[in-house]
């Protein structure tokens, strides 16, 4: 038998303490040409994002669409150019002391999609084994990483290997996108709705892969999603966004235990019930979503928060500590002598 | 009870570059003021049962059989003139795309006026009242200059409230609705269901709700009914389907759910995939990937098994609950 040789993960630099992922100030606006009358205008696709992915763990965003998932999830791939702030894989700045060619190989990303990172022209063999052959396999070696993995993926590679992308499921066709992604032994994957377009007994089987394969091959996750379910049931941690910025972010089960910004109670008080006994009786907030062409000033969920106090649409709240476990919220309630008629006395909890 | 919809032994199938048999056998029916989920994953046959409901399926490539029977109409037989009178009078439908429903050459306000003096014979200035308190009905602000819009100009919920209102503006006694919410965030999906729960009660109509998501059937529908590969295979309350379920696929996928499960604990799963529809079934679709299949659910098709009054199952299982 033939020794399956995979290519070689990035070393581990900063060791377990040091976060495998560091955001700070992510920022990204796209202009849009405004019509005769108006000037340009610009959306805030990401403004000014910050958080930390530690070794091994999960990390879950939510919020609604266009809120900022799919641009932060690319720009941390350096798909596109972001306007400001750092990104740090591993104590590393991404383009000085680490190349785009390392860290794309250190970081992978599954879309939704499951049709549009597959070429249809070649097999599923053979977009497997195409990234290790681009970063320098030998093109017999790669074949057997690729079989390899399709195995690991749960997909017999005698049946499958050799068919085409239309000529396998949905739910079959995202696992060869997690194959493909594995292929380049990276450290950390970005997973953006990736199990969002498959049915719920086919989802069931990807989320039981998933789990699997970051246990075999000691991944780091960040998982994209509208399903709150689904989030909570990977995330070991959770950002909450909303319009470009983080409102909350913690450990999962203190967001969602003890939800502290407003828009994160709505999300989670807008799920649909799971008991027929128990129906919602009321829409937790009213209205649509703003554009996130010029968003509201100040604290962008004023428009639409039902405690909106006069600071609010003065004053941006930033994000402060709720707990001691990382549990952060951005909302003028949560800080002692922010102004907000709901906010804790000037000397409370000190 | 009254049925307002009635279908017996419906069969859909499409010819063309490939055959595919949609629906195979199917049979429900709707009670006055009742709402029918009719769940299932893709491909399933909620979609074309429904557009069947309306004869909306294309004409040359479709073969139907059966009867649908709505609000005493024998639908497979409507002549074009009764049909059109049908579609929005008696029974009219709702999208997962506006777009579907709304012409975007016309402002909001038009297109719910035309539909009135077209179904009601009312004056064009009547037919305008009726569509500024629609809009009100449906809550979409500022109504009186909404009715000057086009839908681009609209978000996506106000679109979808623009929908419902020239859906209902003729007071069909049967709204067909099919994932009208599944295009939505999160926090408008559920204002949207809760104003469709408002609107049915408020109109007494009927409703048959398609989704393939239990969470939102749980939050609409008072019966539901299963469907896999083109049948339905279990009808039940919503309680029934939920809290019981007796077919071995609405059973997997209940334990399926990711709601409530440990963190990063196993999942139940059903095997496999769906079958093609190339052929029509002549054995219970579900056995190649159910744990429970006998000799019997490869040979024939299953037997209809009824439970109670409003529970059918279709599985050699169900025999001994009877
Ligand atoms: N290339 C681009 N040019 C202009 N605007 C863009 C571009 N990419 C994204 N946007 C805008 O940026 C905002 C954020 O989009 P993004 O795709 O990140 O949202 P998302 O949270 O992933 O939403 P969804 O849940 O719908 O996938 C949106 O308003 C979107 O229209
Ligand atoms: N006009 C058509 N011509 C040929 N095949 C069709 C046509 N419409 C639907 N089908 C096929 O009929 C089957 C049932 O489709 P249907 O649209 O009813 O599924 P569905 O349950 O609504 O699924 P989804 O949740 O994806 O909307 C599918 O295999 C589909 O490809
Ligand atoms: S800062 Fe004000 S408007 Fe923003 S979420 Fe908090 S209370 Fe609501
Ligand atoms: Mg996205
Ligand atoms: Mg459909």
């Amino acid at each position: 038998m033939t020794e399956v040789t995979a290519l070689a993960p990035l070393e581990d630099l900063g060791g377990e303490a040091q976060p495998l992922l560091t955001v700070r100030g992510l920022t990204k606006h796209f202009p849009v040409r405004g019509d005769l009358f108006s000037p340009r205008k610009t959306v805030h696709a990401v403004d000014d994002v910050s958080f930390e992915v530690a070794k091994g763990e999960t990390v879950g965003i939510v919020g609604e669409s266009g809120c900022g998932k799919s641009t932060t999830a690319r720009l941390l791939m350096h798909l596109m150019d972001y306007d400001s702030g750092d990104i740090i894989y591993d104590g590393m700045k991404v383009g000085r002391e680490l190349s785009l060619r390392d860290l794309r190989r250190a970081m992978q990303m599954v879309f939704q999609d499951s049709y549009a990172s597959l070429n249809p022209r070649l097999t599923i063999e053979e977009s497997i084994a195409f990234g290790p052959r681009v970063h320098g396999m030998a093109a017999a070696e790669a074949q057997l990483l690729a079989r390899d993995l399709l195995g690991k993926v749960g997909l017999r590679p005698e049946t499958f290997a050799n068919r085409y992308p239309h000529e396998i499921s949905g739910g079959q066709r995202q696992r060869v996108n997690i194959a493909r992604a594995l292929a380049l032994s990276p450290r950390l994957v970005i997973l953006d709705e990736a199990v969002s377009a498959l049915d719920k007994s086919v989802e069931a089987q990807v989320l039981n892969l998933l789990v699997d394969l970051k246990r075999e091959f000691g991944l780091t996750y960040i998982f994209i999603s509208h399903d709150l379910n689904v989030v909570r049931y990977i995330s070991d941690r959770v950002l909450v966004m909303y319009l470009g910025q983080v409102v909350e972010l913690g450990p999962i089960d203190g967001v969602w235990g003890n939800p502290v910004h407003p828009y994160t109670r709505a999300l989670l008080a807008a799920m649909p019930t799971s008991d027929p006994d128990n129906r919602t009786q009321i829409a937790p907030i009213t209205g649509d979503p703003p554009n996130p062409i010029d968003p509201p000033q100040a604290c962008r969920f004023h428009t639409r928060c039902p405690f909106v106090d006069t600071v609010c649409s003065m004053v941006a709240p930033k994000l402060a500590d709720i707990g001691t476990d990382g549990h952060q919220a951005a909302c003028h309630m949560a800080v002692a002598g922010s102004g907000h008629s709901r906010a804790p006395g000037p000397n409370a909890g000190t | 009870m009254t049925n307002i919809v009635e279908v017996r032994n419906l069969h859909v199938r499409f010819s063309g570059e490939r055959t595919v048999h949609a629906v195979n056998d199917v049979s429900l029916s709707v009670a006055e003021g009742e709402v029918l989920g009719l769940l299932g994953e893709s491909g399933s046959g909620k979609s074309v049962t429904l557009r069947a409901l309306l004869r909306l399926l294309p004409k040359a490539r479709t073969t139907i059989s059966g009867t649908i029977k709505v609000a005493g109409q024998d639908v497979l037989a409507l002549g074009e003139q009764k049909l059109s009178a049908f579609r929005g009078q008696t029974a009219s439908m709702i999208f997962q795309e506006p777009g579907l429903a709304l012409d975007p050459v016309y402002t909001i306000g038009d297109q719910i006026a035309e539909s009135v003096v077209r179904h009601k014979g009312v004056s064009k200035s009547d037919a305008m009242a009726r569509a500024l308190q629609m809009l009100d009905v449906v809550r979409i602000p500022s109504a009186k200059r909404r009715l000057e819009s086009y839908p681009h100009e609209m978000s996506g919920g106000m679109r979808q409230r623009a929908m419902i209102a020239l859906a209902l503006a003729c007071e069909p006694k049967v709204l067909l609705a099919d994932e009208p919410t599944t295009a939505l965030d999160a926090t408008v999906q559920i204002q949207i269901l809760l104003l469709l729960r408002e609107l049915q009660r408020e109109f007494g109509m009927s409703v048959i709700f398609v989704t393939h998501d239990i969470g939102v059937a749980i939050e609409i529908c008072d019966r539901v009914a299963v469907m896999y590969a083109g049948q339905i295979v279990e009808t039940g309350t919503m309680r029934e389907i939920v809290r019981s379920p007796l077919h071995p696929y609405p059973k997997g996928l209940l334990a399926s759910t990711v709601h409530g499960a440990e963190r990063g604990s196993r999942l139940g799963t059903i095997p496999g995939a769906p079958p093609s529809l190339s052929t029509a079934p002549d054995s219970c679709s579900f056995a190649p990937r159910c744990s429970n299949a006998q000799p019997r659910c490869v040979e024939q098709l299953p037997p209809t098994v009824q439970i109670g009054p409003e529970r059918i199952v279709r599985c050699v299982l169900a025999e001994s609950a009877a």
